[in-house]
């Protein structure tokens, strides 16, 4: 599994707030701490904003303030906000490179059979996701700096 | 999102919680947290699971939480030798704390006691396996630090 460019930029954001929850960050800070580009970044903060995640600071400096709660609030609930992981089980996945009817009943198994394994896999991941929360990727990510 | 409230403080002194190996007079109780749970009230099931993991019996466990009498909580597990071609660890097949009781930190002490006793034995592992919609317990289990394990749960269905 590959996670768009934005969704990265979101959980990195995400995870230097909760970090540092109560404390004010501007775009700035933390596009320059994680080499981003400060315009993605002021798109995907919005979207995290919207999403309650985080909460425009007012006043001088601008910024942006944690507004979850780092351990109920999970990866899902990040990427989610950027992917699509929500397709339904059995519903045809990659619609663009399913076989089309004249490549024949043959190809068309393979891909019903392909689309089983994927799903399997996709199954896995949204499990996984949904399972950490942002405190348990804090405690992750310090457990490897060790 | 997550969601679960953290149970209102209890008033006035709590007696200390101790984790200790559950004795017979503590299935009743056991028996209703995880009918709480379940759904299922396994009395005879429990019994059994008493017998062949109370008692401090070599390698196995039965543990509950026991707060001046009643019990908030258990952990049953054992240590599994070369299963599947994997060197021995910990396994743990079951934890449960009574809804009034949780995000008390109660299971984080089930599992601390559960691990020190394989830790005792020698086993440097613990695994466990859960339903992939369980996302409270996996949740938990992620807390304390667990990743997924290098193992794929297979099945069919027998015609
Ligand atoms: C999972 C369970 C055992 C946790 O018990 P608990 O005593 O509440 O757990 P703790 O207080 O030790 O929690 C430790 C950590 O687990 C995680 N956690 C526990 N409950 C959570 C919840 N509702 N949402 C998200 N994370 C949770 C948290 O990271 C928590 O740390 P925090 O309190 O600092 O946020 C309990 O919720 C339970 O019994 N659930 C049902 C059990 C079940 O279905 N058993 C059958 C299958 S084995």
């Amino acid at each position: 599994m590959k996670l768009q460019k934005n969704t990265h930029l979101a959980l990195c954001s995400v995870l230097e707030f909760a970090a540092h929850p109560g404390e004010q960050l501007s775009a700035a800070e933390i596009a320059a701490k994680y080499r981003m580009s400060p315009h993605h970044l002021a798109k995907v903060l919005r979207a995290l904003g919207r999403a309650g995640l985080v909460r425009a600071a007012r006043g001088a400096g601008g910024g942006y303030r944690f507004a979850g709660n780092a351990r109920r609030v999970t990866l899902m609930d990040v990427i989610g906000l950027f992917e699509d992981i929500s397709a339904p089980k059995g519903a045809p996945r990659r619609a663009g490179r399913r076989a089309r009817p004249e490549a024949g009943a043959a190809a068309y198994e393979v891909e019903e059979a392909v689309g089983v394994v994927l799903s399997e896999i996709d199954e896995i991941a949204k499990a996984t996701f949904r399972s950490i929360t942002l405190d348990t990727m804090l405690k992750l990510i310090e457990r490897r700096r060790r | 999102m997550i969601s679960l409230k953290k149970p209102a403080a209890p008033r006035g002194s709590v007696p200390a919680l101790r984790v200790r190996g559950a004795q017979t007079a503590d299935l009743d109780q056991v028996v209703e947290i995880d009918a709480g749970i379940t759904g299922l009230r396994k009395a005879e099931y429990w019994g059994e699971i008493l017998r062949r993991y109370g008692g401090g019996r070599q390698q196995r466990f039965f543990l509950v939480a026991d707060r001046g009498g009643r019990i908030e909580g258990y952990v049953v597990g054992d240590v599994r030798d070369w299963e599947f071609g994997s060197p021995p660890c910990g396994w743990v097949f079951g934890i449960a704390v009574r809804p009034e009781a949780r995000l008390g930190g109660i299971a984080t002490q089930l599992l601390e006691a559960i691990c020190e006793g394989f830790r005792r034995l020698g086993v440097d592992k613990v695994r466990t396996l859960l339903a992939r919609d369980n996302q409270l317990v996996l949740s938990f289990f992620r807390s304390q630090g667990m990743m997924a394990a290098p193992f794929i749960p297979l099945e069919k269905d027998l015609d």
